[in-house]
């Protein structure tokens, strides 16, 4: 129990600090619309061709602002040293990573649920509800899976003195499955596909989530030495 | 050490003072050796005995874009506080602050941003506090204000470890008097009855030149 | 540790390396019949295999090395993985090369998103990634943990890149590329040629890791300079 009040009490305090200067998922959200724009002006959107990497679109939007929200959510913990004063307390580090994971999730799901019906209206995509609602499932466990990795690499990057250039060259790599898997997925889905279409990917994507959720619980006491 | 004690630790840049407060606050373990707290030893008990251990540095350890009561109710959570909002009432009153509770921290000054680390530390009523450079960028009102505070710390019996490199600052506030350097302790008194300059003298000859 | 000390028999590996590599490239270019389509360009398959073969061999030591450092906090474990890493980078930069010269011939493309070369290439971008986690920090034992923890979530990763690149690839997937269809004697080549890889890996690594040993050393010998003019 005293293990989720912790975890909670890290998510408010993330997501209350995050509503007093929306710094986060300001920049996010004008990264994302920037990728659409430039996406449009690259690839003709009233084309047949761009519907087809239209989901591939879609993914190196979101992955790019997904890391720029990443890149800030531990370098803003070093303001005042507060990463350390949360060390100093009695506090699991593993609650540290669970908190950071669900409050990056959070704003980076807020991000794209924002951003994507412009990703539809920009580059003028039809898609049936059904597809939309596959879609949102899709979305959110490729982002879990890129936040649980993306957390960790992000503390582990913070350490470093070119920790903002570092973390896309780090993070990058480790997630191509996920990204993979994501455009495959919303792909199919817009298509039309059913589940079952769908299976080999949905399993290996939850694979991705597990693995990468117990193995950075495992490893991010060493990220947080001092 | 005994309980309630006043001690500074002094010595130079690299004697080891930071690697002594790391271990002491439990953020590392030690390579050998026992550390006991309220006669427990710590073993494997890091996480838990951490709520017996305040720590006031230079920086403060506040979310600037927090209010000072949301600041002191996160950590009041980390630090599983009873009675939270009493308790944030009375650290606040403590230091001085209760007008600006509702305010981001931001908008401190240093004096102010100092204060506010300090209920912070004492908030969840540790048997040990530590002061690591506390005096560091603050103006001679702010000192004051840090000095009326630590007066009032002592006076509550609180067991304190003022760790410095200025020997300026503080030190009529002290029981004890310990000097480190290279890694070793190589002096320790008590602090009653010493005047700043002998005792400036005696750091001399054991510190050197450096 | 002396750090010009090698380990040992390092010297006489030196020369099993260089024995094993002169028969291996006897066996490949004189022994083994000439493939009937590719001729001789066929040869550099040999290389190409036994090259990558090695090269996921260092970084399955990376992985292990990493954890027993963190399990240890041994500093020897971080020289290994840092050494391994280093060899293994090496390697993977050689299949990247080959790859290309058969995939030429054979499928008359220079690149293709095959898995086997595609999980190479992100591989060859998370060892890439993997030194300059290194380079960016400084402090030695932050440095040894941080790397540690990103050896080991990045070979745990191989595996899931691999399958998602098979599963993603609508580009033929050229099975049994080195396996069943094999002529006795070309086997033969290849498993001589892999052997010769392995001593060159465990050779090399023995020097990058003297050379590792010898970077600390002179750290030491600096910092206790620095101190020594200090007091």
């Amino acid at each position: 129990m005293g293990f989720l009040v912790k975890v909670a009490g890290l998510v408010r305090k993330d997501l209350l600090s995050e509503l007093r200067t929306k710094e986060m998922i300001s920049s996010m959200l004008i990264f994302a619309f920037l990728v659409i724009v430039i996406f449009a002006f690259a690839f003709e959107p009233s084309k047949a061709t761009t519907k087809a990497v239209f989901p591939g679109i879609i993914w190196v939007g979101f992955s790019f602002a997904g890391i720029l929200g990443l890149g800030r959510s531990f370098t803003a913990e070093r303001e005042n040293d507060c990463l350390l004063g949360l060390m100093l307390a009695p506090v699991d580090r593993s609650a540290i990573y669970f908190g950071k994971v669900i409050s990056n999730f959070f704003l980076v799901t807020l991000m794209q649920v924002v951003s994507l019906p412009v990703f539809f209206v920009l580059f003028d995509y039809r898609v049936t509800a059904g597809g939309i609602g596959k879609l949102v499932i899709i979305m959110v466990m490729a982002t879990f899976g890129f936040m649980a990795v993306g957390t960790l690499l992000a503390a582990l990057s913070a350490n470093a003195r070119t920790s903002e250039i570092l973390l896309p060259l780090i993070l990058f790599p480790i997630i191509v499955p996920v990204v993979i898997a994501a455009v495959k997925l919303t792909a199919m889905a817009l298509a039309g596909s059913s589940w079952g279409e769908m299976g080999m990917w949905l399993r290996m994507l939850v694979v991705y989530d597990v693995l990468f959720l117990v193995i950075p619980f495992m490893l991010f006491d060493f990220v947080l030495e001092v | 050490m005994a309980t309630g004690q006043f001690m500074a630790v002094l010595g130079p840049n690299g004697a080891g003072k930071t690697t002594l407060l790391k271990i002491l606050s439990l953020l590392v373990k030690p390579t050998t050796g026992q550390i006991a707290i309220n006669g427990q030893e710590v073993g494997d008990h890091l996480v838990k005995l951490r709520r017996e251990i305040g720590v006031v540095s230079h920086n403060t350890f506040l979310y600037p874009n927090l209010t000072a009561y949301e600041n002191l109710r996160f950590y009041g959570r980390m630090y599983d506080v009873p009675d939270l909002e009493q308790r944030i009432g009375t650290v606040i009153r403590e230091v001085g602050m209760a007008y600006a509770l509702g305010d981001p921290v931001r908008t401190f000054s240093r004096g102010m941003q100092q204060r506010m680390a300090i209920a912070r530390a004492i908030l969840h009523n540790p048997s040990v506090l530590f002061l690591d450079e506390p005096y560091t960028g603050l103006d001679q009102q702010a000192m004051e204000i840090l000095n009326e505070v630590l007066k009032g710390l002592r006076d509550q019996k609180r067991t304190v470890f003022l760790i410095t490199h200025n020997f300026d600052q503080g030190l009529d506030l002290c029981d004890r008097v310990v000097i480190m350097a290279r890694g070793q302790l190589v002096y320790q008194a008590s602090a009653r009855g010493l005047s700043a300059a002998d005792f400036k003298d005696i750091y001399m000859s054991h510190v050197g030149g450096s | 540790m002396d750090p010009k000390d090698h380990g040992r028999g390092h010297f006489a590996l030196g020369w099993l390396a260089l024995a094993l590599l002169l028969v291996s490239a006897f066996a490949i270019f004189r022994y083994a019949p000439l493939e009937k389509v590719m001729l001789e360009v066929q040869k550099i398959f040999y290389v190409h295999v036994g090259v990558a073969w090695n090269a996921f061999l260092a970084f399955a030591v990376v992985c292990v090395a990493s954890i027993a450092y963190l399990k240890t906090k041994n500093r020897r474990w971080d020289v290994l993985a840092a050494a391994s890493a280093e060899v293994g980078l090496l390697f993977t930069t050689l299949v990247l090369l080959t790859g290309p010269v058969w995939g030429r011939f054979a499928w008359n493309t220079w690149w293709t998103w095959e898995p086997r070369l595609t999980t190479t290439l992100i591989l060859w971008f998370i060892y890439v990634a993997y030194f300059l986690i290194r380079s960016g920090v400084a402090e030695p034992h932050r440095r040894a943990s941080l790397s540690a923890v990103f050896g080991i979530i990045g070979f745990l990763d191989v595996p899931i890149i691999y399958f998602s690149v098979r599963l993603w690839g609508s580009h033929p997937i050229v099975l049994g590329k080195g396996g069943g269809g094999l002529h006795p004697m070309m086997l033969q080549a290849l498993i001589i040629t892999v052997f010769a890889y392995t001593a060159l890996y465990v050779y090399l690594t023995q020097k990058a890791m003297a050379v590792e040993r010898a970077k600390m050393e002179l750290d030491e010998i600096k910092e206790g300079l620095r101190e020594g003019a200090q007091a």
